[in-house]
């Protein structure tokens, strides 16, 4: 299963071992390179799919989370960190199953990290886990309640991951944990908001224009390397380079807009859903139609993190 | 995708476009190199595509403007006084009588920055929490550069040296019947605390005219039955007050007040700091009434 060890491996003394989950997905991939650069890091991957294009020097076991052999690979005590990413987001999965992955893994990971003294968590969230609304301020801050899972019950997961997560770095005092919490990345990753705009002919809300945040794929990894750091604990809010109405992100990369009435577009979409021509969720069209947009000054300050891609150039990012 | 399909796309898409260049030169030319200098003058933060954080952009301005220069100079005929009160930069809060039933007041004293303060200024105001759920309004009063009213947007503005307006009385004044005209109703305590948590001056404003726009009664059995917080009427067709009678308006800009004071004071030192803004609103009227001659001339 797995390949590489870091234990029969002449590796420099100092380096950190760093594993990632959900290492094998597009984005894990990106992370996994970003880190593998930086010499100060060796990388170690968990994921159930196999890991293509794995560089030799990377150590990639494909096991379940919940299983013993992720136990197994926390039980040297060597690993310095984890960066949590496995979270599942398959719109069409059992909720049970999605459910008794993401909660179920992510608590067998923190009970590894108490168990085997890993110093370092870092949790990728989101940041749309405060939920979009008409009565959001425009740039919510870190502080903000979390309440995307109000309106949609499949943001519920995420939620309760960020909640977890925070209630760790509570409880586990001595382990430095750092959630993060970007805007939409944008990218050859396969998440909701690339592939809303990877779309030919874009549904919009007629009517309907949030401002809405981005970033790129490159810099969500740049700032999950920030958040290596030692020193860094805490939640922090990941922006891009700006914010822009959802309508100048689609002219940029001149797509058909298709504006349907928001109070026809839950039966269009449900069907559209049902029939299985449409991946988005019903529920997610409030991203489309109230902003959901936070303040990331705190990461700027305490983590060193600044975007290095243009708004061009991030929303350029998703054609590849 | 047949050939003529794609043409009927292609013809449909550039009949789009050439409608939009044509409102969009229609535009230009009506307003005249006079917007485009006020425009230019304007101190607004934006990215390389034109926007700013709150969804502000100069080119949607234009469409709203032309509305807004035809409406203060040709059907409210807007005489400003006190503009030189104004200072030319730095961060402000605004503080207004609200009347009228329909907003114009906002509108007016809006335009009034734009076109007569020098350099012009954008005065931002605060939309209702309702209004991002409708369509259409959601967006384009940002673009208008509107924000939806919370102390973080506010905050975060007046720290960017931006201009607010606010009227304090919220509702109980905008929806108040013809008989209460001109009598401020009752001030909230938010504008202060910001003002003292910013260390922004106050600047009062007093709008005349917009109390006798739509001389309205009160409803209250009717609002009750239909559950709305209250159903103005007026005495002419439609009888639901949307467009308001072409009276006068006249502006009337005080000199910057200034407080000091911890943000977190009980509400009676507040109190006490913003009965002297609407004290200085009222006498504001007070002259201002004493010097009109006419409600409509």
């Amino acid at each position: 299963m797995s390949s590489g060890n870091r234990h029969d491996r002449s590796s420099p003394a100092e380096q950190l071992n760093i594993v990632i989950t959900g290492i094998a997905g597009r984005f894990g991939r990106l992370v996994a390179r970003t880190l593998h650069r930086d010499e100060r890091f060796r990388v170690i991957g968990i994921d159930r799919r196999p890991f293509k294009g794995k560089p030799k020097d990377v150590e990639h076991h494909q096991v379940d989370l919940r299983s013993k052999k992720a136990r197994d690979v926390f039980r040297q005590g060597d690993v310095d960190a984890l960066v949590h990413l496995g979270m599942m987001h398959a719109p069409r999965a059992k909720s049970e199953e999605l459910f008794s992955w993401n909660i179920g893994g992510t608590a067998k990971l923190f009970e590894y990290c108490l168990a085997y003294h890993v110093p370092k968590v870092v949790v990728l969230s989101s940041a749309n886990v405060y939920g979009p609304r008409p009565d959001n301020t425009q740039f919510l801050t870190e502080e903000a309640p979390l309440l995307a899972a109000q309106a949609f019950p499949e943001m519920r997961d995420l939620v309760e991951i960020d909640h977890m997560a925070s209630s760790f770095f509570w409880k586990a005092r001595d382990i430095n944990t750092t959630i993060l919490r970007p805007v939409h990345i944008l990218g050859r990753v396969k998440n909701a908001p690339s592939n809303y705009l990877r779309l030919q002919r874009v549904p919009t809300l007629l009517g309907f224009d949030p401002m809405v945040q981005m970033i790129h794929e490159n810099d969500a990894a740049g700032a999950i390397r920030c958040a290596l750091a030692p020193q860094a604990r805490g939640i922090y809010n990941i922006t891009g380079p700006g914010e822009l109405p959802l309508s100048a992100v689609l002219d940029e990369l001149g797509r058909q807009r298709v504006p349907v009435p928001h109070n026809m577009a839950r039966a269009l979409w449900s069907a559209a859903w049902r029939a299985g021509v449409s991946s988005f969720p019903v529920q997610e069209f409030d991203f489309i139609r109230y902003v959901c947009m936070v303040d990331g000054s705190r990461a700027h300050r305490d983590l060193g993190y600044r975007p290095r891609y243009s708004l061009r150039e991030t929303i350029r990012a998703v054609e590849g | 995708m047949t050939p003529l399909f794609a043409l009927d796309r292609l013809a449909a898409v550039s009949a789009g476009q050439w409608l939009k260049s044509r409102v969009s030169s229609f535009v230009d030319k009506r307003l005249g190199p006079e917007f485009e200098a006020r425009s230019k003058a304007l101190a607004v933060r934006q990215n390389e595509y034109g926007y700013d954080a709150f969804g502000f952009s100069r080119h949607s301005l234009r469409y709203a403007a032309l509305l807004a220069r035809w409406l203060y100079r040709d059907y409210f005929r807007t005489e400003t006084h006190g503009i030189e009160n104004v200072p030319g930069s730095g961060r402000l809060l605004f503080v207004s009588n609200h009347s009228g039933q329909l907003p114009y007041d906002g509108l007016v004293i809006g335009t009034a920055l734009f076109l007569e303060a020098d350099p012009p200024r954008m005065a931002r105001s605060m939309v209702e929490r309702f209004v991002p759920t409708l369509p259409f309004a959601s967006y384009l009063l940002s673009r208008f550069g509107q924000i939806t009213g919370t102390p973080e947007n506010c905050k975060r503005l007046l720290e960017d040296e931006e201009a607010i307006l606010v009227f304090p009385e919220g509702a109980r004044g905008i929806s108040k019947p013809f008989s209460k005209r001109y009598q401020l109703q009752d001030f909230g305590l938010g504008f202060m605390r910001l003002a003292l948590e910013t260390n922004t001056p106050i600047v009062p404003v007093a709008v005349i005219g917009a109390e006798e726009q739509a001389p309205a009664v009160n409803v209250k059995p009717l609002a009750r039955v239909l559950g709305l917080p209250s159903l103005p009427v007026v005495p002419y067709p439609p009888f639901i007050p949307v467009v308001p009678l072409p009276v006068r308006y006249r502006l009337y800009f005080g000199e910057p007040l200034y407080f000091e004071g911890d943000p977190d004071d009980d509400d009676e030192v507040l109190e006490e700091k913003v009965r002297a803004v609407r004290n200085r609103i009222q006498s504001m009227l007070h002259l201002g009434l004493r010097a009109r001659k006419h409600v409509f001339w």
